[in-house]
């Protein structure tokens, strides 16, 4: 018996839900079945702990109590015999005493992170199962994490374990050959809780904390889950190092503030010494270059700088050109276009600009317009620089960045 | 479970290839069938002929209407299915993805009812 007498229960129960949860789906086969389960369990817990103390192993006492009662009932309940195979029932009733181990318990919760991120379910769905099922997020937080109603993000998931269930999506940790790939689709949900997190796309508060934790714990269970893994590291190691500058990104008043205006001093030393250290063991490895771990060095050539000016630019130029080789996308072009205005000026900056947005495909992304008019007010066209920032304030979505660009184009005399 | 393949190509891509890649393209399908018979997972297959001979037929308030077509507005028609037994759904995406118009077409991967 260990000392958690003391322990509320409900805090034993939130600690080991995605861990029984994730080992009831296996012995399970279904979503809903194992939520019913571990409510199950909650209640033989609550009725059974107070008078025999809490057991030496409690995930694996829930585990067991939650699928016991549940192929108890499916036994007896004439209208689920009838629906469920019986081999499939006869497998339920008699699982290897060792399967609820906890041998098992990391392999279940990558299952459980691999269906969740499957590429077979859409991305919004990916990220509200991810952080349903194995953050153990509530659905009105899922909910309200996204800004959608309720019962909107209530049908998704339900959706989402329907796809899962009828197209029989496996629960299971991908073969070798599709690994890493699939690692990378896992890391792509991680990393778009936390950019919903750091960079909100609505609303009024331009950073959401917990989601940015939510991700980050994310990131640590997979580094645990998946050992020694370039992509893992280096998305870690950015997360650490862009949330280290937090404290500098958003002033008192809540306005933005842009990275050559932050202070430095309110950077979280801790968290830059941690990414710089999973930069390090992600460039180490012998493995293919991520484009997270690039996007982490970048970032750490950022935060170690003393000052803007002191900024090693051409490095960084040099690693968005890598960048770009891995992943050639418009917004990675603009971002080397800006890095490459802090080397060689505005002008040549602009002409990557104005081809870029010649092709037309951030036209809705108010990031391009914002350094076009920028670059334009810098080479003093004061005419052309207010029709971007006008162009940036129709696509912005956010009220401080909405007000940074009115701040801009009030500096412009407009 | 039996997931129905649906394959979706290019029919004017198709038709303008020339002897040697068509013949080329069969033989990749006869090994990718051959393999899959083999593995025993194999149900049934058929290529189609294409949207220029199809008809589709409606029956609205006990009338039959029949049209022709589907016309081809979007850019790849149905051309021919797989039926494979799977075990999950990341088996029957697997055996999609050797399929040989996967490479310029697409292949839709429907899990089929069970009736039993």
């Amino acid at each position: 018996m260990v000392d958690e007498l003391t322990l509320p229960f409900d805090e034993i129960f939130r600690r080991e839900a995605a861990q029984v949860l994730a080992t009831l789906i296996r012995l399970l086969g279904d979503f809903d079945l194992a939520e019913e389960a571990r409510q199950e369990a909650y209640a033989a817990a609550l009725n059974q702990w107070p008078a025999n103390g809490i057991p030496d192993r409690p995930a694996a006492w829930l585990i067991s109590a939650g699928r016991y009662r549940i192929v108890d009932r499916l036994r007896r309940d004439q209208v689920f015999r009838s629906r469920i195979v019986p081999r499939e029932i006869v497998g339920l009733a008699e699982p290897p005493a060792s399967e609820v181990g906890e041998d098992f318990f990391g392999d279940d919760r990558l299952r459980l992170i691999f269906t969740c991120c499957h590429p077979a379910l859409n991305a919004e769905a990916r990220v509200a199962l991810t952080l349903r099922e194995v953050c153990g997020l509530s659905t009105p937080a899922v909910a309200r994490a996204f800004l959608v109603a309720e019962d909107t993000m209530a049908q998704r998931l339900v959706r989402a374990k329907k796809k899962i269930r009828e197209a029989r999506i496996p629960y299971e940790t991908p073969e070798p050959a599709a690994l890493d790939q699939r690692i990378e689709g896992v890391l792509n949900v991680v990393y778009s809780v936390f950019t919903e997190g750091y960079a909100a796309t609505a609303g009024d508060r331009l950073i959401d904390v917990e989601l940015c934790a939510e991700a980050e714990r994310l990131g640590a269970l997979i580094d645990a889950l998946l050992p020694d893994r370039a992509a893992v590291l280096g998305l870690n190691a950015l997360m650490l190092l862009h949330d280290a500058r937090r404290a500098a990104r958003v002033s008192a008043q809540g306005e933005l503030v842009l990275l050559e205006d932050q202070d430095r001093r309110l950077f979280d030393g801790a968290k830059i010494a941690a990414g710089l250290n999973l930069v390090e063991r992600a460039l180490s490895l012998p493995q293919r270059v991520s484009s997270y771990t690039v996007q982490a060095a970048i970032a750490a050539l950022h935060v170690r700088a003393a000052s803007s000016a002191e900024t090693d630019w051409p490095q960084i130029v040099g690693l968005y050109e890598v960048l770009l080789r891995l992943e050639p996308t418009p917004v990675v072009e603009l971002n080397h276009a800006v890095a490459l205005s802090m080397v060689e000026g505005p002008a040549r900056a602009l002409d990557l600009l104005d081809s870029l947005a010649a092709r037309g495909t951030l036209d809705r992304y108010h990031l391009l317009h914002a350094a076009r008019g920028r670059f334009l007010s810098e080479l003093g066209r004061c005419g052309e620089a207010r029709e971007a920032y006008r162009a940036a304030l129709s696509t912005a979505s956010l009220d401080p960045e909405r007000r940074f660009l009115t701040l801009r184009l009030e500096a412009l005399g407009d | 479970m039996n997931y129905l393949l649906l394959i979706y190509t290019n029919e004017q891509h198709y038709a303008s290839m020339s002897q040697e890649a068509l013949g080329t393209l069969n033989q990749e399908y006869g090994e990718f069938t051959k393999g899959l018979v083999q593995s025993g997972k194999f149900k049934a297959a058929d290529r189609l002929k294409p949207t220029t001979t199809a008809s589709t037929v409606r029956v609205r308030n006990g009338k039959t209407a029949t049209t022709d077509g589907p016309f081809a507005e979007t850019r790849e028609q149905l051309g021919g299915y797989y039926l494979v037994d799977a075990k999950d759904l990341d088996e029957a995406i697997a055996i999609a993805a050797r399929i040989p118009s996967a490479r310029d077409g697409s292949v839709e991967v429907r899990p089929v009812w069970s009736m039993s």
